[in-house]
């Protein structure tokens, strides 16, 4: 499988060194060089030092024969706009989004994007946890 | 009207002090204090302070009852999401600006067809000021046809012919003959198109192309 890695933040680095461990095909993208360092020692994807909001710049990162497409950067907004890119204009068959804000997370869901909020995820751990532990304390 | 402005910048403020005058209901969004207080200095109680991509905050501007939504920010992305939530939760219109112009492609495939981008603009401008563009984009509408002008070479396959002979793309239309005095004419079937002439023409977008094949020719120039 081929996946382009939109941001290469905690997340994103941590995906894309699991899937080249696992032997797939792995480009991560990023506008600040920088961001590279997060990878794991022996990463050995592709970086592609770029805007995945532009067009031109997804195809230089090789999006056009790209199997999954996934936006982990910092902004919402960002993410959205990248994910229905690759869904509406590149036909990715799998495109996965993340919004921090869940309301807007929930908008897009409706919007027809699989998206996922680390918000309402973590939120969700911490409320199972507390409960769980109540409970055992009982 | 009851119209709600995503970005108080420059040309969020400048719109709104329009339609204010205009008599219309404004609200702008805006996110940053210091735009909020130099904007509601200005033109008073039309500022709201909040992210325009945040539902609440469209809610709470009453974004249900907005006649119209105008995405006006710098950020293409902001104003895709300010639209989409918009559209979602009860604007009956929206316009959104778009500042690369490439990006016109997506805005449309998510169904926002009215989008205005200056750059596009000027480009369009440049292409008109060029006497070398064969074909010159002058008005986008917002059903996927385009009016264009096209002046007919001396090469032109469509010079001494009758509209009725020409073959044109489909739903296509010559709506206007400028000869090269410069006097307009509507044509009917019969007008007689001759090289010089500067013919007004809607199309789809997607047939400028041809539209060019026929009425222009092959194409000449450099690699020739």
């Amino acid at each position: 499988m081929k996946v382009i890695i939109m941001g290469c933040g905690r997340v994103g680095a941590r995906i894309a060194g699991m899937l080249d461990e696992a032997g797939h095909t792995v480009v991560v993208m990023d506008t600040n060089q920088g961001a590279f360092r997060r990878l794991p020692p022996g990463y050995g994807g592709e970086r592609y030092v770029g805007n995945g909001m532009d067009g031109p710049a997804l195809e230089r990162a090789g999006i056009v024969d790209a199997d999954a497409f996934v936006a982990v950067t910092q902004g919402d907004n960002r993410n959205y706009f990248a994910s229905q890119m690759a869904r509406e204009v590149y036909r990715i068959p799998r495109v996965l989004c993340r919004s921090y804000d869940p309301i807007r997370g929930e908008l897009f869901a409706e919007l027809g994007l699989e998206t996922f909020s680390p918000t309402t995820i973590g939120a969700n751990i911490v409320m199972d946890w507390l409960l769980d532990s109540e409970q055992a304390g009982r | 009207m009851y119209i709600l402005i995503g970005g108080g910048g420059k040309v969020g403020y400048y719109l709104a002090e329009e339609l204010l005058q205009s008599k219309h209901e404004v609200v702008i969004v805006e996110r940053n204090r210091n735009r909020v207080r130099a904007i509601s200095d200005e033109l008073g109680e039309c500022v709201v302070e909040g992210d325009c991509c945040e539902v609440s905050t469209l809610d709470t501007a009453g974004i249900a009852r907005a006649d119209l939504a105008v995405a006006v920010t710098g950020d293409d992305e902001d104003n895709l999401v300010f639209s989409e939530i918009a559209r979602r939760r009860g604007a009956d219109r929206v316009i959104a600006r778009i500042n690369n112009p490439r990006n016109e492609q997506l805005f449309q495939r998510r169904g926002l067809e009215t989008t205005v981008s200056a750059t596009h603009a000027i480009l369009a401008q440049i292409e008109q000021e060029l006497p070398t563009a064969d074909v010159i984009p002058l008005l986008q509408l917002h059903t996927g046809l385009e009016i264009v002008e096209v002046k007919l070479p001396e090469t032109s396959p469509a010079a001494g012919r009758p509209v009725s002979q020409l073959w044109l793309p489909p739903e296509s239309l010559i709506l206007l003959v400028v000869n090269p005095e410069g006097m307009p004419r509507i044509p009917d079937d019969d007008t007689r198109l001759e090289a010089g002439d500067a013919l007004v023409v809607v199309t789809r977008k997607e047939s400028v192309e041809r539209l060019k094949q026929s009425l222009v020719g092959e194409i000449h120039g450099l690699e020739t």
